[in-house]
């Protein structure tokens, strides 16, 4: 179960003025299992990138080779490939549109061609897994708050049970406990099933403490593809092109030049804490 | 897909139909029209084409974007097109099975499609080199005199201008919505007219939401600066007509006169002949 992107470019609007070229031969090859962070700012193609990992967008050069298959082939199925890597988008609470959340989530499940029975437990079982409080499933999605329509909308995912499950900045927009909230549930799911992981942000705080590896978009090529560490070593290079290393590195690194000896690699809060206090009591 | 109709679109650069006065263009597009339902000969056309022509290559815009928005009407074409040749009747031409082709037709035909053609692109001119703002303020300032007659005219701009601002949001938001139900197994391009009509409801409840929420935004913005209407409302930008603007409506008028004047002589020409 992987994904290979070979030399994969995309043009926006080829021919006219307003000619974008999003995509510029990026190569990335994903494997089962892994938890992948893909972080650029604004308009650095992640956005884009993802949209072709499930066949919605058409690179204008380049292979995708799913499971081996190349999915541009004339007789490949785009619709069994979207029911295995599941894309959730940016805002995805706008998508909802059934009378309940329940009904909502059974949508995806439905179009697979799964019978009422089935659709509904792959429903229950979504819902479940997102952490959405049970007497919420027969309310309208759009009178519960943001953070739950949001699980709600990735339950409508989830319940299609993808083999790949990738999240467009699936916490744009909401207060930082619903972030931490989204990303735990997100970690959750991922130590609980295994499921391959791709998360999209431009916030290094939110992927740091998740993700085993780290691609860097910049303008459609990819700068970085290491684990955490190393690209958050290269924290300079990444002010550069408008992105930050988690603040736990600004002072590690501020820590180290006022001469204490602490591991500047550490990357989450908790490592952090743990290498200052063996600084300190040194 | 959507993305392909350039009718009603602005296209930024710089040159000097840009800079003209919206109600020049405006009235210009107007006059435009009426005159290719005046001009009845080739030479009228021709004439025609050619104005487009010099007005297309001041306006810097790529005859390519303008192409187009043909694309879009391209079927209404085909068919008034088709309906004319076949169903004139006149002098016989061509027949074969059940269908004449007559003289009378095939000018018809012709003189139709040129007319169709013209027209699009010539108004597309107008909106692709005048911003939605622009032309409505344009609008508003020529609908004045309508006041009298207690014509809400500020209304029915400001209404237009927030019609057009939204044209674009709203179709790049259909976009993003029919990609996250494509993600979920939805299908639009498949099935029977009821099926693909039922299809449409996972796209068009989200549609309709994001429409009424960015709305009530917006009246929320506008209250919050102040706007109460068009009662004593001054212009950041007021319209003036400047020399350039002068200079535009003599061209216009001269092309008129011209026009007519030729495609006249032409046709006593031909009676002549």
């Amino acid at each position: 179960m992987s994904i290979i992107l070979d030399h994969v470019s995309y043009v926006y609007g080829e021919g006219t003025p307003l000619e974008v070229r999003a995509l510029d031969d990026v190569s990335i090859q994903i494997s089962d299992g892994e938890f992948v962070g893909i972080i650029g700012h604004t308009g650095s193609g992640k956005s884009t990138l993802v949209q072709h990992m499930n066949g919605l967008l058409k690179a204008t050069s380049g292979h995708i080779y799913f499971n081996g298959q190349d999915i541009y082939d004339r007789d490949y199925s785009l619709k069994k490939l979207r029911s295995k890597v599941g894309l959730v988008f940016q805002y995805p609470e706008h998508q909802l549109f059934e009378i309940d959340v329940f009904t909502d989530v059974c949508f995806g499940p439905k179009n697979l061609g799964l019978d009422k029975k089935e659709a509904e437990l792959r429903a229950f079982q979504a819902l479940r897994s997102v952490g959405l409080p049970e007497e919420l499933y027969y309310q309208s999605p759009f009178e519960i708050s943001g953070g739950q329509k949001r699980r709600a909308a990735i339950a409508g995912v989830l319940a299609m049970k993808p083999e790949i499950l990738i999240l467009d900045e699936p916490t744009a927009g909401l207060d930082p406990k619903g972030r931490k909230e989204i990303l735990d549930q997100i970690g959750k799911l991922r130590t609980e099933t295994g499921m391959t992981i791709l998360l999209v942000s431009h916030s290094m705080e939110d992927v740091a403490e998740y993700v085993d590896r780290i691609i860097v978009m910049n303008r459609g090529r990819v700068m970085y593809d290491d684990v955490p560490k190393q690209v958050f070593s290269r924290y300079r290079e990444l002010e550069e092109v408008g992105l930050a290393a988690p603040q736990v590195t600004y002072i590690l690194h501020e820590l180290r030049d006022r001469g204490f000896q602490v591991d500047t690699e550490a990357t989450t809060i908790g490592e952090a804490a743990e290498t200052i206090w063996k600084a300190m009591t040194t | 897909m959507l993305r392909d109709i350039t009718l009603g679109q602005y296209y930024q650069t710089e040159s000097v139909i840009h800079k003209l006065d919206p109600r020049v263009k405006l009235g210009g597009t107007l006059l435009y029209i009426i005159s290719l339902f005046l001009f009845h000969s080739f030479v009228g056309y021709v004439i025609a084409a050619g104005f487009l022509a010099i007005v297309i290559g001041l306006s810097h815009v790529p005859f390519k974007f303008m192409i187009k928005g043909m694309k879009a009407i391209f079927f209404l074409l085909l068919i008034t097109v088709v309906f004319n040749l076949f169903l004139t009747p006149g002098r016989e031409l061509v027949s074969f099975w059940k269908l004449t082709i007559t003289v009378e037709g095939l000018r018809m035909a012709v003189s139709m499609a040129v007319r169709l053609t013209l027209l699009i692109i010539g108004s597309s001119v107008m909106t692709l080199t005048t911003t939605p703002n622009n032309l409505t303020d344009g609008m508003e300032k020529m609908m004045k005199p309508l006041k009298v007659f207690r014509v809400p005219v500020h209304e029915v701009a400001m209404i237009m201008s927030i019609a057009l601002r939204f044209i674009p949001i709203l179709m790049e938001e259909t976009d993003k919505i029919m990609k996250a139900q494509i993600a979920r197994g939805a299908d639009f391009d498949s099935g029977n007219l009821i099926q693909r009509a039922k299809a449409l409801v996972p796209l068009l409840v989200p549609l309709f939401i994001s429409a009424f929420r960015r709305a009530n935004d917006l009246a929320m913005a506008m209250e919050a600066r102040c706007y109460r209407g068009g009662e004593g409302r001054t212009k950041m930008k007021p319209l003036i007509y400047e020399k350039r603007d002068r200079v535009a409506y003599l061209c216009i008028f001269a092309y008129l006169a011209a026009g007519i004047a030729l495609s006249r002589l032409a046709g006593m020409l031909w009676a002549g002949i």
